[in-house]
């Protein structure tokens, strides 16, 4: 079903490209193909591949570049299946439009490590349609059947011996149709997926030449900054508009509802500015919320009935009957996302058309703010997406967006609004806190027979996709709850919305990244009660030939799992699978008598269906284990007086160098449908490493950022 | 007026003596690989090599700046042994931080040529990068030490 969707609208999109190509006017302010010239001599058979007379391969990518490779990995897949010639290819962003939305999501957004797995079918029939009509063109030209071609390296060749190059091909291909379900390659076949390539961004990432959002500037343009209400429901008071006037390079003072912006010359100035106006805000809906406040409401949660999640079999009853019982409470803070790009969006608004620059996760989203605020029709609201320097799920967010365009219709010139790093702590969409209480029974046997689960957490969904919540319950806040990996016949999940104050959004593998460490800690207090191998125990509740178990066992193996480890050290495992993909790690550890918790290494075993790019996939794989390992030993928002108190890095400390362990992963080989690889990485890591603590002390860590005075030895 | 020498060229800078030296280079001049990011000294992001030792530009005034000589990452030759190895291991990810990385790893291998694991760590602890190249960094500084060593040896 899925492929024949795909399909479908890989060629209703390619049908959509070519009226678009009839539109816009050149700019050096954006990446324009040639072929939207009239009679231009390019073969740009649809949205994603374009070849010019001197066979450069151009690959148009629509999703954004977060460092994370997506960018060479989409080249690569449609290069492969193209049978282009790598050292033609290069890669050239688009403009937001059709063809690069998400062909099962309808958007275009670069999150939930969507961007190969909901795209497989696509982005390959992508390259197979251009191979194929070169094959067809050059055919013709020889008078034989296409399917007397072969091709290689941006070559058609024939049975005699004779060759034509793509780029000789490029116009009797560009009268041809675009074949409806041109043939896939098998996996076998692949010459360039399953290599590791040099990242196309990564050059002039090291020269300093990438042009960032923060970086991007225009011909009189003017930079903001905003003043936004410090506490949760603060109104506008007062200011000073005259002192912050004052400032050498401020433009203009502006009042926009709750908030005030400082527009000016430069950044600097924006931001003097916006001190100078003093603020004063009220006291805001909650002046009670602290840190303390908030962790007692969720708590509180857990006492409170909850709407149902999942519920087979009869888990209360199966506990009662079971021959042995545990219950356990679990507590994860908010986190913030504190990407090192601030946040920041750039728009012209102009008579009938809008332009916006911006490193966004979500174009539409971008471009469907812009049409309701200038009330442009969609396709005179053009968005041109800049690489980010981080994003992690907040660059969805549309406030900058939103302010951008009304300032620059206020002052009919082009506007920079940035962010601070204070603001975004101060006004952060967290990754929200997640209280969680669970039950379970063990048999004689040391077998789960029940398993009762109450999650406490604010709701996502709420604010971002409301129609996707129902009855209160937000899917996502029980990601990895209803869909774990094991298999229990008597299984019951509940949630309570936590309904506080402190926004949350979507933050790297949403749902997943809390509960899987609640899930894998459990497990692992199971199988210490059960008497068994926390392995072999989660083995025994698996499907036995499925993925899941597949990934544990790669990682049993490669890490001698069962055998004697260094002396002084203890490992701990866990497991999860998200985003169509399957991820294990095993972590090992030393714990002094301070309590000082040294993560020696921590190894990754990951089934991503077909490793198209396994170098990027290596790397976020390192990048989920040191993150995830920031968040296990350090990361926590704190607020007080009704509003966030942390400030800057200072107040909320990452992981750092000396703290990065020696990092190993091993990629399971095989050619399934691509999954997901940078959020899949993440949610195993903090429960292995408490294992691995556990396994060590004996002292059972239940919350996160791990707190060192359980630890210390009296 | 102040006056400063930014990758070998002397530039006259019109702004006033408090101004970080970070706004200086980006605003005045458009250098803008030297990055922002917390503005307070905390996060590495724009960093540059003030007479050839690194500094926090976000807490550097122009005056305190003025006469000296700054590098940016633009200011190392494309083929210096960090750029490179930098490439080879593709150690960035988003890339906003290595800049400010790079240009601190450089001054710390001149100051220390053949540091122990343990120096590396502490050389590159007070640097953030959220993507977590550290893994990949520490491969790629530990490989242009090599090079470096091999370029005076030779």
């Amino acid at each position: 079903m899925k492929t024949d969707m795909t399909r479908r609208s890989f060629l209703k999109k390619t049908s959509l490209v070519i009226a678009a190509t009839a539109v816009g006017e050149s700019t050096e302010f954006a990446n324009l193909s040639h072929a939207r010239q009239e009679n231009s001599p390019h073969f740009k058979p649809h949205a994603f591949v374009e070849i010019a007379p001197d066979a450069t391969i151009t690959i148009w990518v629509g999703q954004t570049n977060l460092g994370q490779g997506t960018h060479t990995g989409l080249a690569m897949v449609i290069t492969d299946e193209l049978d282009g010639a790598w050292d033609k290819v290069e890669v050239k962003m688009a403009l937001a439009a059709e063809p690069f939305k998400d062909p099962l999501w309808h958007a275009q957004v670069t999150g939930g490590s969507s961007s190969f797995r909901n795209r497989w079918d696509l982005i390959r029939s992508a390259g197979a349609a251009a191979r194929q009509m070169l094959c067809e063109a050059a055919a013709s030209t020889w008078k034989i059947s296409p399917a007397l071609c072969t091709t290689k390296e941006s070559r058609v060749l024939n049975p005699n011996g004779e060759s034509l190059g793509y780029g000789e091909l490029v116009s009797l291909a560009a009268k041809l149709p675009v074949p409806e379900k041109p043939s896939l390659k098998k996996g076998e076949q692949y010459t360039i997926i399953g290599t590791s390539r040099p990242r196309f961004d990564i050059p002039d990432k090291v020269q300093g030449k990438a042009v960032y959002g923060m970086d991007f500037s225009l011909p009189n343009m003017c930079v903001a900054m905003i003043a936004r209400a410090p506490r949760y429901g603060a109104t506008l008071e007062s200011y000073d508009a005259d002192a912050a006037g004052k400032i050498n390079g401020v433009i203009k003072v502006m009042p926009l509802g709750n908030r005030i912006a400082v527009c000016a010359e430069n950044t600097y100035a924006a931001l003097q500015g916006r001190e100078a106006l003093r603020t004063q805000w009220s006291v805001g809906s909650h002046p009670e919320l602290n840190t303390a406040w908030i962790e007692a409401q969720l708590t509180k949660n857990l006492d409170v009935p909850g709407v149902e999640a999942k519920n087979s079999g009869d888990a209360a009853r199966a506990i009662s009957e079971a021959d042995q019982g545990l219950s356990q409470t679990y507590q994860l803070p908010y986190l913030s996302h504190a990407q090192v790009e601030p946040l920041n969006c750039t728009a012209h608004v102009e008579r009938g058309r809008c332009r916006i620059w911006i490193p966004t996760q979500g174009q539409t989203h971008t471009q469907k703010t812009a049409v309701h605020l200038t009330g442009l029709p969609e396709e005179k609201v053009e968005v041109m997406t800049l690489p980010a320097g981080g994003g992690f799920g907040l660059r969805g967010e549309q406030d900058e967006v939103i302010d951008a365009v009304l300032l620059s219709k206020a002052l009919h010139r082009p506007v920079k609004v940035v962010c601070s790093r204070e603001d975004e702590f101060i006004h952060g969409c967290f990754r929200p806190a997640n209280h969680s209480r669970v039950e379970a029974g063990l048999n004689k046997q040391g077998q789960i027979i029940g398993w009762k689960h109450k999650v406490s957490a604010p709701s996502v969904m709420s604010r971002l996709m409301p129609h996707a919540v129902k009855n209160g319950l937000d899917p996502d806040a029980v990601n990895g709850l209803v869909d774990m990996v094991y298999t229990l016949d008597n299984h019951a999940v509940e949630y309570v919305m936590a309904k506080l104050p402190v926004p949350v959004g979507w933050w790297r593998s949403v749902g997943y990244s809390t509960n899987t460490f609640v899930v894998e800690s459990f497990m692992d207090e199971l199988a210490q009660a059960a008497g068994k191998d926390p392995v072999a125990f989660r083995l025994e509740h698996m499907e036995k030939a499925g993925r899941a178990a597949g990934v544990l066992t790669l990682l049993a193996n490669k890490t001698g799992w069962g055998q004697p480890v260094p002396q002084g050290r203890a490992r701990g495992v866990a497991v999860a699978h998200c985003f169509e993909s399957f991820a294990a790690h095993m972590a090992e550890v030393s714990v002094d008598k301070q309590g000082k918790v040294t993560v020696h290494k921590v190894v990754c075993a990951l089934d991503c269906g077909t490793a198209i790019f396994p170098d990027a996939i290596r790397i976020q794989a390192e990048a989920g284990v040191i993150m995830a390992l920031s968040t296990a030993f350090h990361e926590k928002m704190h607020f007080d007086q009704g509003g966030v108190a942390t400030s800057n890095y200072s107040d909320y400390p990452l992981l750092s160098m000396s703290e990065v362990p020696e990092i190993e992963v091993h990629i399971a080989h095989n050619y399934l449908k691509a999954g997901g690889v940078g959020e899949p990485v993440f949610p195993s890591v903090a429960p292995a490493v408490a294992n691995a603590i556990f396994s060590a002390t004996g002292v059972r860590l239940r919350e996160l950022p791990f707190r060192r005075e359980q630890l210390v030895k009296s | 007026m102040f006056s400063l020498t930014v990758n070998g060229e002397k530039r006259e800078i019109e702004a006033a003596a408090d101004t970080p030296l970070l706004w200086v280079l980006r605003d005045t001049l458009g250098i803008t690989s030297v990055k922002y990011t917390c503005g307070v000294g905390e996060c590495g992001m724009c960093t540059v090599l003030m007479n050839g030792t690194a500094q926090r530009s976000c807490v550097i005034t122009l005056e305190e700046s003025a006469g000296s000589s700054i590098t940016t990452i633009e200011g190392l030759p494309d083929e210096h042994p960090i750029k490179q190895a930098w490439i080879e291991h593709q150690v960035p990810q988003c890339g906003y931080c290595q800049p400010g990385i790079m240009l601190q790893a450089v001054d710390f291998l001149t100051r220390v040529p053949n540091p122990t694991e343990t120096q590396i760590n502490q050389a590159m602890d007070d640097v953030i990068c959220r993507c977590g190249s550290h893994a990949r960094m520490k491969v790629a500084l530990k490989d242009a030490v090599n090079t470096l060593n091999q370029k005076q040896g030779g």
